[in-house]
């Protein structure tokens, strides 16, 4: 489908008229002094220090950092063995032990330590909620990219993709991905990220299609500035809110959705190792009496989400080129 | 307009002759069958040699397909080997639960999403603004089984204000017309019935709308802070338009861009049915049906209702372009 | 507690004594302090009772159904020849008031109850009887597939125009009204207990018939149930069919004026099907259902301290770790495991007792045999493999296998009751073998159709799985297991073993025709089998229903297969 020049007959168009004039001189000497691909750098490093300079930036950076750290660290942080099934003797159906000396969060069902398999469990549930997202972003941003920078049949074949894509229930694409690629974390990000696919091509597709014809964008390409440079360099970069906002909040369903996967049996079957939607997951069978094992990891998994939201937020006001006056 | 409408219905075609022969081979490609899911335990090879010579799954994939394409035109897609039924009964059966879920969800989402959003973007960085956005990570970093748990724990056990799971109280003798249960209540005016189906929404409503609902606060809120520093609404303000008028002409109307993508695509994610929420919440729907399909390779319900479910996607979509162009005159559809 | 079907039951006696057990046959069962016979008063306080099922029901032809869910409704709808005694997996008898066996256990004789009726109004009788087993004898087409008529396949074998595969029957001959005389063609330990079995109650003839139950339509591509099967189900049983909600996953049955026997407790059953375990609680909770089945095992506690009965079926169940003994063509099992010492390091490496006191619920037991202590056959005396994992480290050590890996199978999105925790079983049995000095590598699996179709083919060095009984002889579980398979090969599932002790001695069980005289030729087998160890038995575990305080009368049946009508509801 492609969209036809929106004219003089907006209401909003009598007003413009100066601020399109700036515009167009703003983008008619960037056209002219940047070389290829210039433009983008001088936005990241503005929008860097800008982000520098942002509290609520600083504390999502902490947040993340932080767990970053624990991740990296686990080993030396962790009071024990997260696989050892230290109290598993004391364990009765319907009763755990609670917190007690070594234990201060006391343990699963199991008899394992359950501090440290959180400790341990930051470093399997930050790898599948970014690197899911990410892939899930980037493909689904190539594909709207494509949409939205050219319409016409491109969009239309693109989008039907998408439809389809949509249309395959999530389990079936998990199912055949991990008989593809094999049980492991691999296929189970893969799979998650492609439920994202359509979800972020859809969005940045939306958002271009109203920056497109916006009137900077019909300035420059009226002043002859190619194509491929209005859409990385200003279509794109404007309609990335949207993305970004998705994005913060695909990272918490990323994890959660995991869990559900591997305990569907998708995920990797050594199921030793600590995550936090597999313990949430597994809390399920013991919400009657030992709810704490489900707020436990759930509080861990709203704590990454948020510190990345804290970036993620403070990055689209970066972005934005509006914020920059 | 009309034209763009009949063009994106001609696309369906292809989408759909595309999407069964994928399917086919696809689902086919999977390890098991339906003969091992429907024999289980005690199946032998030869069992299940017999089951697939019985039902022609022995054949070659070509002439399997053909048979399927031939019935499918005449909108037969079979039998489900899971329950033994059509799978247009099948889906006419489970398509409404899941259609009333959803309008309830979305309803709730949209209803509490928009305001929420809008009113922590004008608020920026008021406690309003910091708790939609801690409470949307919330929302979607709680499980739908804890979620569904908690829920049910507060208006169902202590309460008693809400039923916990189902469609209709098992002592209300409701007749089913359209399987729309709310409706079927309305249409013969069994008011009790209708009533009684539409609190056995509320529970499951609010589970299956929470992620719609915090997608739906923080992309309103995102795209009215971008539209509220857009240049436009700055020279209106400048030129000392009404506060209202600004905001009612320009921002609302230019912000709900990126939230009518984001309403319109969580609405198609669920109706394809949300397996969690009805498992959780015993309601028989689109997602359950599928899971238990897959689980079971029920090649027909899979095909049948996946194919209709595209369907459904495209017009969902379609209804959101359309929307693109009623809300920003400069997009417009051709 | 030792249980044996006794081959001639005095007619009146056992009948009486049936009836009376149903009042108060929880005085038996000392474990649970809160048996549901206990208070009942007279019955008759009418009401509806709601049951919360874990699934939805297929259709109400107990002939072709397959699944728990369907037979649960058919058990209360139906009548068999046969039925099991209220809390056990003992014979009793129903439809028929006793039955006599010729000397070469091949001619049945059974006396039927006389003046009862089928729902339709018609007689029940001998003709009726006769009708019902020709009418799976001579199932064709589509009825004969294995997805339809699964039950019979498995214990009568082929049909009456499949002469290539034999059938154990051989007919069935109304020599009056009240006299039906079955004739089989081979002796085993299988009949008459499989009458017990819900798929072979007797239905009424003339609404078979009229609603066309054995024209299973469709076209071509699946089963399509018929008219009777799903809307017109017609037995003797307390309860005739109501209605089946399908969008709302219900299921009504209603009292049956006429039943010949003990009228039912309350007026109407309902079955909701409500799959997630903790939905099931809370609408307990809620008050929203009357009771449930499958309970987690963690939940026992939190219930009975709100004031619910939960109700422990015996353990009629065993969990075993199969190992592979690598005869399967086609599949690539560890060598190592032909050595038995490695069979031995791995049976002494599981912590059964931990595993039995942590992971399953009270009542469970450590296995140590292939079948649990309840059926005849069970003894002390077979070799038993202590938790001991120095042992194990030696006895590798021995057979130069230390370090030996095994893939481990395990199933996920299951639970069933001899494993209701798949993942935490295989957790701590994983652990456990590490802690031996193996390693392990683990698949996991969606138990239907992966993870079946990927043990029983063989392609796992170890895995997990279990087996509930249909009724009280152990051939029903060791000979399943453990049988020649054909070709002096055990089948598929445990690798094809090679164990001529193991399947002499289990085909001696099977073949003895005094029910008496099998119990010391099983125990032989079970020494046997556990000398030769080609699976690790791991526990007996019993599972539960529970039910609202002021319910009273459910019976919980070891084969989970209660009667509903002796449920009473008060106030």
């Amino acid at each position: 489908m492609s969209s036809r020049i929106g004219g003089g007959a907006e209401p909003m168009s009598a007003a413009l008229g100066s601020t399109r004039r700036d515009k167009i001189d703003e983008l008619a000497a960037r056209a002219g002094q940047v070389p290829e691909g210039g433009g983008g750098v001088s936005l990241a490093r503005s929008a860097f220090r800008r982000l520098r300079r942002n509290p609520v930036a600083i504390l999502g950076a902490v947040i993340v950092v932080a767990f970053l750290l624990v991740a990296a660290l686990a080993p030396s942080l962790a009071p024990r063995d997260p696989l050892e099934q230290a109290l598993l003797s004391e364990v009765r159906q319907g009763s755990i032990p609670g917190s007690r000396d070594g234990f201060p969060l006391g343990v699963d069902q199991l008899g394992r330590d359950v501090l440290s398999r959180l400790i341990y469990g930051s470093r399997q549930s930050l790898l599948i909620g970014v690197v899911s997202t990410v892939l899930g972003a980037v493909v689904g941003m190539a594909l709207g990219v494509l949409a939205g920078a050219f319409g016409g049949w491109v969009d239309t074949v693109v989008m039907r993709f998408v439809d389809i894509l949509l249309s395959i229930p999530g389990l079936l694409m998990a199912i055949s991905i991990s008989v593809l690629l094999g049980q492991n974390q691999y296929a189970l990000m893969i799979a998650i990220a492609v439920t994202q696919v359509p979800v972020f091509a859809r969005l940045l597709r939306g958002s271009m299609l109203s920056q497109r014809d916006s009137d900077y964008a019909l300035a420059a390409k009226a002043l002859g500035v190619k194509r491929s440079r209005i859409v990385l360099g200003h279509v794109l970069p404007n309609s990335l809110s949207p993305v970004i906002v998705q994005a913060t909040l695909s990272l918490a369903t990323a994890i959660i959705e995991a869990a559900a996967l591997s305990f569907l049996g998708l995920g990797d079957p050594d199921i030793s190792r600590p995550e936090w939607g597999a313990m949430l997951s597994s809390a399920q069978a013991v919400l009657s009496f030992a709810p704490q094992l489900a707020v436990y990891p759930a509080l861990c998994i709203i704590v990454v989400a948020l510190g990345f939201t804290l970036l993620g937020e403070s990055l689209r006001e970066a972005l934005d080129p509006k914020f920059r006056r | 307009m009309l034209r763009f409408i009949v063009r994106r219905l001609l696309q369906l075609i292809p989408i759909l002759l595309g999407l069964s022969v994928l399917l086919f081979a696809w689902l086919r490609a999977l390890p098991g069958g339906p003969a091992q899911a429907a024999l289980g335990e005690r199946a032998t090879p030869d069992d299940i040699a017999r089951y697939n010579e019985t039902f022609g799954l022995d054949q070659p994939v070509l002439v399997q397909y053909g048979k399927f394409l031939g019935r499918a035109l005449q909108l037969d897609f079979g039998t489900s080997s899971r329950t033994g039924q059509a799978v247009t009964t099948e889906f006419l059966e489970r398509f409404p639960g899941t259609l009333e879920l959803t309008v309830f969800a979305m309803v709730f989402a949209i209803g509490v999403g928009i305001p929420v959003g809008y009113l922590a973007a004008r608020r920026h960085g008021s406690w309003i603004d910091s708790s939609s956005v801690i409470g949307s990570l919330l929302g979607v970093a709680i499980p739908v089984f804890f979620l569904a748990y908690l829920l049910r724990l507060l208006f169902a056990v202590q309460l008693g204000w809400l039923p916990g799971s189902g469609r209709q109280d098992v002592r209300i003798d409701a007749t089913h017309i359209t399987n729309f249960f709310v409706l079927d209540g309305l249409l013969t005016r069994e008011f009790d019935a209708a009533w009684d189906a539409l609190l056995h929404l509320v529970l499951p409503g609010i589970a299956l709308g929470t992620i719609p609902l915090a997608i739906i606060v923080r992309i309103t809120r995102a795209s009215v802070l971008d539209v509220v520093n857009e240049d436009y609404v700055r020279t209106a303000n400048a030129k000392g338009l009404a506060t209202a008028t600004v905001r009612r002409r320009h921002i609302i109307r230019n912000a709900l861009l990126p939230v009518s993508t984001t309403i319109g695509l969580q609405t198609g994610l669920l109706l394809s049915g949300a397996v969690l929420t009805e498992t959780v919440f015993a309601f028989g729907g689109v997602g359950s049906a599928l899971r238990d399909a897959i689980a079971n390779r029920d090649y027909a319900l899979l095909q049948g209702f996946i194919l209709i479910l595209a369907v459904v996607y495209v017009l969902v979509n379609l209804l959101v372009d359309i929307s693109y162009g009623l809300l920003d005159p400069r997009v417009r559809v051709r | 507690m030792h249980r044996r079907p006794t081959r001639a039951l005095a007619a009146s006696a056992a009948a009486l004594s049936a009836l009376a057990l149903a009042g108060c046959a929880s005085s038996d069962r000392d474990e649970s302090g809160t048996a549901a016979g206990e208070s009942s008063g007279s019955g008759g306080g009418g009401g509806t009772f709601v049951f919360g099922a874990a699934g939805d029901p297929t259709m109400f032809d107990p002939a072709l159904a397959t699944d728990g869910e369907s037979f649960r409704v058919t058990r209360q709808i139906y009548e068999g020849l046969l039925t099991n005694a209220p809390g056990t997996a003992d014979l009793e008898p129903a439809l028929a008031e006793s039955y006599d066996v010729s000397e070469d256990g091949l001619t049945y004789t059974f006396a039927l109850r006389e003046g009862v009726k089928f729902h339709d109004g018609t007689d029940f009788n001998a003709e009726a009887v006769c009708f019902n087993f020709d009418r799976q004898y001579n199932f064709t087409g589509l009825a004969a597939s294995p997805a339809a008529s699964e039950y019979w396949q498995n214990n009568f074998g082929g049909f009456a125009d499949t002469p290539d595969v034999p059938s154990l029957y051989a007919g069935c001959e109304a020599t009056d009204a009240a006299t039906a005389v079955i004739k089989l063609t081979e002796t085993t330990s299988r009949f008459p207990a499989v009458l017990a079995l819900p798929s072979f109650a007797i239905q009424s003839p003339a609404a078979l018939e009229q609603y066309k139950a054995d024209e299973l339509g469709g076209n071509g591509d699946a089963l399509t149930y018929s008219e009777y099967a799903t809307t017109h189900p017609t037995g003797t049983g307390p309860f005739k069919f109501g209605s089946w909600d399908r969008g709302n996953k219900t299921v009504s049955i209603v009292k049956n004026d006429d039943y010949w026997g003990e009228p039912p407790g309350v007026d109407e059953i309902v079955f909701r099907s409500i799959a997630d375990g903790n939905t099931r609680r809370q609408e307990l909770q809620a008050g929203s259902i009357d009771g449930y089945d499958l309970v987690a095992p963690a939940d026992y506690q939190t219930l009975e301290q709100g004031g619910f009965q939960v109700l422990p079926r015996d353990p009629f169940n065993v969990l075993y770790l199969g190992i592979n003994g690598g005869g399967v063509e086609g599949t690539s099992a560890n060598p190592a495991l032909q050595d038995p010492r490695v069979r031995q390091a791995i049976a002494h490496a599981i912590d059964r007792d931990t595993i039995v006191s942590s992971l399953l619920p009270e009542g469970a037991e450590a296995a140590i045999e292939f079948v649990p202590p309840a059926v005849d056959g069970w003894t002390q005396d077979v070799t038993q493999y202590a938790y001991d994992p120095a042992k194990s480290k030696s006895l590798l050590a021995e057979a130069g296998a230390t370090g030996t890996k095994l893939r481990f199978y395990y199933p996920t999105d299951v639970s069933r009751p001899y494993l209701p925790d798949p993942a935490a079983m295989y957790e701590v049995i994983s652990k456990n073998l590490t802690d031996a000095g193996f390693t392990v590598e683990p698949t996991s699996l969606p138990w239907n159709p992966d993870y079946l179709d990927a043990v029983q083919a063989g392609q796992a060095d170890i895995h997990l799985l279990g087996w509930t009984g249909d009724y009280n002889d152990a051939y029903n579980f060791i000979g399943t297991f453990f049988a020649d398979a054909g070709g002096g090969k055990m089948k598929a599932e445990f690798g094809g073993w090679s164990a001529p002790e193991v399947f002499s001695t289990l085909a001696a069980g099977d073949s003895e025709a005094d029910v008496e005289a099998r119990g010391p030729l099983y125990e032989a087998a079970n020494k046997a089998i556990m000398d030769f160890l080609p699976a690790v038995p791991i526990s007996h575990a019993p599972n539960a229903i529970v039910v609202a305080e002021n319910v009273s009368g459910l019976v919980p049946s070891p084969l989970s297969a209660e009667d509903f009508s002796t449920v009473t509801i008060s106030e």
